[in-house]
């Protein structure tokens, strides 16, 4: 067997060596052949008239919606399609190939950097000045017409624990954190307008520049913050029927004497609390987006530069409003109210304080305090 | 004085990427950066295109109005630079341009960015023309040699074009003349609007 496979190989060479010059002629026959035909045509080095020359190119999903632009070109000479069509294509994110590493490189036009820009600096700019500036004077107003919100009893000097540890730890890491971002944020957004006039280029410059540092890094403790306020107070910021009653009221916020009763935190409290932890969430999202480009996908398809921009948006647009609640909050928690401030202080409120803003609150307390108190004497020493 | 402008003639860019490689090479261009790229549409398909991009050194910078710290300037050839000891390294230069020029060496692990660092037009950065410091910071101040952009200077089929914009022009308006109808020049009308042709 093997030695008639091995015949039949030799004699197959053999065929291919005794007839190969036939082989190789008819071989160069065709090719001249073909060649001279083709060479008539192809005297020149412009492409056939029927060739594709120029073509769109194809649409990433997001631009495929949008319908392509006619423009046939008569005459045949350059190709089909006028090439303002191909570059009215090429603005709107087209992606090509780089040999870079960094393929994303291969956009050539985002277009909507420049909306982006204009939004930030024209929009968002105007409209978070009056808004913050509105709240300002909202809150001079109302500190104008109804003064600081007194004990009417006044003090009763009995205190009644209010925040334990845990909780005004939480609260002062958050709203500590909370101030240094809002006001290294703002100065992103107005300090080259509002203070580098004033301090020159070069000190403007290390301010920003210290600032952004610590935004960056006290975002962490500001997180952390959000989740330990969540824990320590969730189940008393859940929304219930009382709140009617206060929301009835106005909270009292609007007439001496009017005290509607609320449990540890009353229906204004709970919303600057769910206002805190949804925008924190969402601030931190945004933000770490920021901290970390092109690693969060926020938006659906490709994760490209509209991710970032969407990010910068919304992290800016959130950090206003956070801003105007808490800035409401910080007011009621000092000059707009007596003997609020010492509670998250110290941990005590006054008890006359707490019939006042938190009646339903002080009675649970009392009644716990009292079954405690009977608890405690029976429990030996440790 | 002459308004500088870059200009790539897509029907004459082959992708050799050598103005990417002279780039980064006069300028010592910081590792992971590249102030100028090559892209290539519709690649291996009919009607393929490359074209080279950088900084176009806008008219109205985009990157100039969105700066928190306000560090770039335009010179007086048009030339849109930067200080790099201003920038605070925010990333929203890069958010704003439409050509995605400006780039950032990453300064920590933790994916924090450094200074901006993008094309000069090979024009250098506020300090003194050609000294150490400007040559570390954003490379060689060819202009202040009365020299062109090293990338335009050396591209071996003269697609690229920098220089006077009424010049770059001229020259781009001879060759679509002799090409005929349908030669269209990439990123023009985005970067200087309302300047179709010269000045
Ligand atoms: C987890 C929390 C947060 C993270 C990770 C974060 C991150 C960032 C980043 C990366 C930027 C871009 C500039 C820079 O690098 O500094 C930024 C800007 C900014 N942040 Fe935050 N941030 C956080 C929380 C906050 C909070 C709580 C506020 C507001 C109270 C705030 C307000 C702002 C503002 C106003 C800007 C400037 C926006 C602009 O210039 O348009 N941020 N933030
Ligand atoms: S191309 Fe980009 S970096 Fe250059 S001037 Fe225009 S916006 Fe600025
Ligand atoms: S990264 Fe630097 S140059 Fe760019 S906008 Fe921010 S501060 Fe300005």
């Amino acid at each position: 067997m093997g030695h008639s496979t091995c015949s039949h190989t030799k004699l197959t060479l053999n065929f291919l060596q005794s007839s190969s010059w036939i082989a190789g002629f008819f071989l160069f026959l065709i090719t001249f052949l073909v060649s001279f035909t083709t060479n008539i045509e192809a005297s020149s080095v412009r492409p056939p008239a029927n060739a594709i020359t120029n073509a769109l190119p194809e649409k990433s999903t997001s631009q495929a919606k949008q319908k392509t632009p006619g423009g046939f070109v008569p005459g045949k000479t350059l190709g089909n399609r006028s090439q303002t069509d191909l570059w009215r294509v090429m603005r709107r994110n087209i992606k090509g190939t780089v040999s870079i590493p960094d393929k994303k490189a291969g956009v050539l036009i985002q277009s909507a950097g420049d909306s982006w820009m204009k939004f930030r600096n024209n929009d968002l700019y105007k409209y978070s000045s009056w808004t913050i500036l509105g709240m300002i004077g909202t809150l001079l107003l109302y500190y104008l017409l109804r003064g600081t919100i007194r004990i009417e009893r006044g003090m009763s000097n009995v205190t009644i624990q209010r925040f334990s540890k845990f909780e005004r730890t939480g609260h002062w890491l958050n709203a500590g954190a909370f101030i240094i971002l809002a006001i290294t944020g703002l100065n992103m957004l107005y300090g080259r307008y509002l203070l580098k006039p004033l301090l020159g280029d070069e000190l403007f410059a290390t301010i920003a520049g210290t600032g952004k540092y610590l935004h960056d890094f006290v975002a962490f403790a500001f997180v952390i913050g959000i989740v330990w306020i969540f824990i320590a107070w969730v189940r008393d910021n859940l929304f219930s029927k009382d709140d009617i009653g206060w929301i009835a009221k106005a909270g009292g916020l609007l007439s001496k004497g009017s005290h509607p009763p609320s449990r540890k935190f009353n229906f204004g409290e709970k919303i600057v609390f769910w206002i805190t932890i949804l925008g924190g969430v969402a601030i931190s999202i945004t933000g770490l987006a920021l901290l970390l480009p092109f690693q969060i996908q926020l938006l659906p398809g490709e994760l490209g530069i509209h991710n970032m921009q969407f990010a910068q948006t919304w992290h800016t647009i959130i950090g206003i409003i956070m801003i105007v609640v808490v800035l409401a909050h910080i007011y009621l928690g000092t000059i707009g109210m007596e003997g609020s401030f010492q509670n998250m202080k110290t941990g005590q409120a006054d008890r006359n304080w707490a019939l006042e803003q938190h009646s339903l609150w002080l009675e649970e307390v009392e009644k716990s305090e009292e079954k405690q108190g009977t608890t405690d004497a029976r429990q030996p020493a440790e | 004085m002459a308004r500088m402008k870059f200009l790539c003639d897509a029907e004459r860019c082959i992708e050799c990427n050598a103005c990417v490689t002279a780039c980064k090479n006069e300028n010592e261009v910081p590792w992971g950066i590249n102030r100028r790229r090559v892209v290539t549409i519709n690649d291996g398909k009919p009607g393929e295109r490359s074209i080279s991009v950088a900084c176009m050194h806008c008219s109205d910078a985009p990157c100039m109005a969105v700066c928190p710290v306000d560090c770039f300037y335009q010179t007086d050839d048009g030339v849109v630079l930067h200080s790099k000891d201003l920038c605070i390294g925010c990333g929203y230069c890069f958010y704003a341009c439409p050509f995605g020029a400006p780039q950032f060496p990453q300064a920590s692990n933790f994916g924090s960015r450094g200074k901006m660092d993008k094309c000069t037009f090979c024009a250098g950065g506020p300090e003194d023309d050609n000294s150490a410091a400007e040559f570390q910071k954003y490379g060689r101040n060819r202009l202040a040699e009365g020299k062109l952009p090293l990338c335009a200077e050396m591209c071996a089929t003269k697609a690229l074009l920098a220089g006077d914009g009424d010049k770059v022009a001229d020259t781009y308006r001879e060759r679509v003349v002799s090409r005929g109808f349908g030669s269209g020049a990439w990123g023009w009308g985005r970067a200087y609007p309302g300047q179709s042709g010269g000045r």
